[in-house]
């Protein structure tokens, strides 16, 4: 079965149609990357799937079961997204239990002492982390808690959006890892955006190269590895990320 | 070498807290001629804070204190703020991280770039104007004429970047800070927007200071680096050596670094208790 099926899917915000016609399969247990510049659609697609860009057409289907449009509570206790930039996206009025309570709550799950102790030792924070506010933390240890919070329904995918890009190079390599580590303990599902290819080659199995909102070319990651991606499109990309 | 253009000794930046100053920059001491420097650390390591003391541009209750903050001859610390403003912009210039914080939101490109060179020069009208296209297209914008009539929300991010760089360098100065120049923009559009830099002050024999989280980009762009944490510098080399770099906190940044034909398993993590600053 597949994790996430994509058949023909078009996306728009009001008028502008941003993606267009994209087909994607990722079978359960892959971690994938959707790579291009800003603009591609790329964090569109993990959008429509989280139902957080509700207009669009085609079919999106999550664990084999076709998506409605909108946020729907099954499928966010199977599909959990973590967004870029963790400054941005905890409550900052909010302690580190709270926010990790609260989907607990939203979904009537009770046990909550326990799951908040057992998810902060799973993505590496103390336990002293737990009643503390988002300020008090570094990038790094947010994100971790932005990680917690998603893995706090026990969701069989992942969206990353872009999730190291806002941390230093030390501290994303600790994420990368937490990651690496959290896919293989939990048999998760990923997809990730990035325009990091070096960490695609890390962490991702596969990757799909967009660019005006359309997929170029999906290609396996030892091809990324070899420097043998076909599209000119792809190379000049890799070429771009070796330069620096 | 002449006169370096820079000459910074023992450079101290502290910010008060409830428990007493905690100093962000202990000890900086480098020099900096015609050449292009990096400097390259963590968030919090002071790289900031560095290149904003050097302009001067930090507030009370923030304290600077030097043995020596020479730019060109003259004695940056004893400068009032009004003799600051001539410098700043006409000698020195700054470019930030993110266009999108960084332009005026209510005035269109043009007038920003302008603004930038009559607040230093006297110039007539339609030379100010020719000065400012000038600049778009030596920045490569193409169709200068249109973008300068646009406002900072029409255009791209690498775009904005690129404005931003124009309106530092229009009034030519003679050391540009650019203080993550890249890290809000696209890979694809960081080579860019470095290459439109590198050029400019290649061709103006400017000094640049580049300030950046990514060591491999600093040693592409730079002919020496300098490596700081903590407020410290923990290594200085030329940009081909980095590969040798000796100290274990440089080879921790390098080693924490994904490549492109990744094997390893798990990426080594730095052990923060060995420098254990702050």
């Amino acid at each position: 079965m597949n994790a996430i099926e994509l058949n023909n899917l078009d996306i728009s915000y009001g008028d502008t149609q941003v993606v267009f016609d994209v087909n994607l399969s990722i079978p359960t247990g892959e971690s994938f990357a959707l790579v291009g510049e800003s603009g591609s659609g790329k964090s569109t697609i993990l959008r429509a799937i989280a139902g957080l860009a509700p207009n669009w057409t085609g079919a999106i289907s999550v664990l084999g079961q076709p998506r409605t449009h909108h946020v729907d509570r099954a499928v966010s206790r199977q599909v959990q997204m973590v967004f870029q930039d963790p400054y941005g996206s905890l409550h900052p009025r909010k302690t580190i239990d709270a926010a990790l309570s609260e989907p607990l709550a939203i979904h009537g799950i009770g046990n909550r002492g326990e799951r908040v102790e057992a998810v902060l030792k799973s993505v590496g924070l103390d336990q002293r982390f737990r009643f503390r506010f988002p300020h008090q933390l570094s990038g790094g240890q947010r994100q971790r808690v932005a990680i917690a919070r998603a893995l706090m329904l026990e969701p069989k995918v992942l969206l990353l959006d872009e999730p190291t890009s806002a941390l230093d190079v030390s501290v994303q390599a600790e994420i990368l890892n937490l990651l690496k580590r959290l896919r293989r303990e939990q048999n998760l599902t990923y997809l990730m955006v990035t325009h990091n290819l070096p960490v695609v080659s890390f962490l991702c199995d596969r990757l799909a190269v967009m660019r005006h909102g359309r997929v170029v070319e999906i290609a396996d990651v030892s091809q990324l590895k070899s420097g043998q991606l076909n599209e000119p499109y792809s190379r000049e990309l890799m070429a771009a990320t070796e330069g620096t | 070498m002449s006169k370096p253009l820079l000459e910074v000794e023992n450079l101290r930046v502290s910010f008060p807290t409830h428990s007493g100053r905690v100093e962000v920059v202990k000890g900086l001491s480098f020099t900096l001629g015609r050449e292009r420097l990096g400097i390259v650390g963590e968030s919090g390591s002071g790289k900031s804070m560095t290149g904003r003391s050097i302009l001067k541009l930090i507030r009370k209750p923030g304290q600077v204190t030097a043995d020596k903050l020479h730019f060109d001859g003259i004695d940056i610390l004893a400068q009032s703020d009004r003799q600051m403003r001539d410098i700043r912009g006409a000698r020195i210039s700054m470019v930030m991280q993110d266009p999108k914080f960084s332009l005026n939101p209510v005035m269109n490109v043009g007038e920003q770039i302008a603004e930038a060179l009559v607040t230093h020069q006297k110039l007539p009208r339609r030379d100010v104007q020719a000065r400012v296209i000038d600049m778009l297209k030596a920045v490569r914008i193409n169709d200068p004429e249109r973008v300068a009539k646009l406002y900072p929300h029409e255009v791209s991010g690498g775009m904005g970047q690129r404005i931003m760089i124009a309106m530092m360098l229009i009034p030519e100065p003679e050391l540009l800070i650019a203080d993550e120049p890249t890290s809000a923009l696209d890979v694809s559009v960081q080579a860019q927007v470095l290459d439109i830099i590198d050029d400019l002050v290649t061709r103006k024999g400017m000094g640049l200071i580049l300030i950046s989280h990514d060591l491999a980009l600093v040693s592409r762009y730079c002919d020496r680096i300098i490596v700081m944490n903590a407020g410290r510098v923990v290594e200085e080399c030329a940009a081909g050596q980095l590969e040798n770099a000796q100290h274990p906190y440089t080879r921790g940044l390098l080693a924490a670094m994904p490549l492109i034909n990744e094997t390893r398993d798990e990426l080594p993590v730095l052990d923060r208790t060995q420098w254990a600053g702050t």
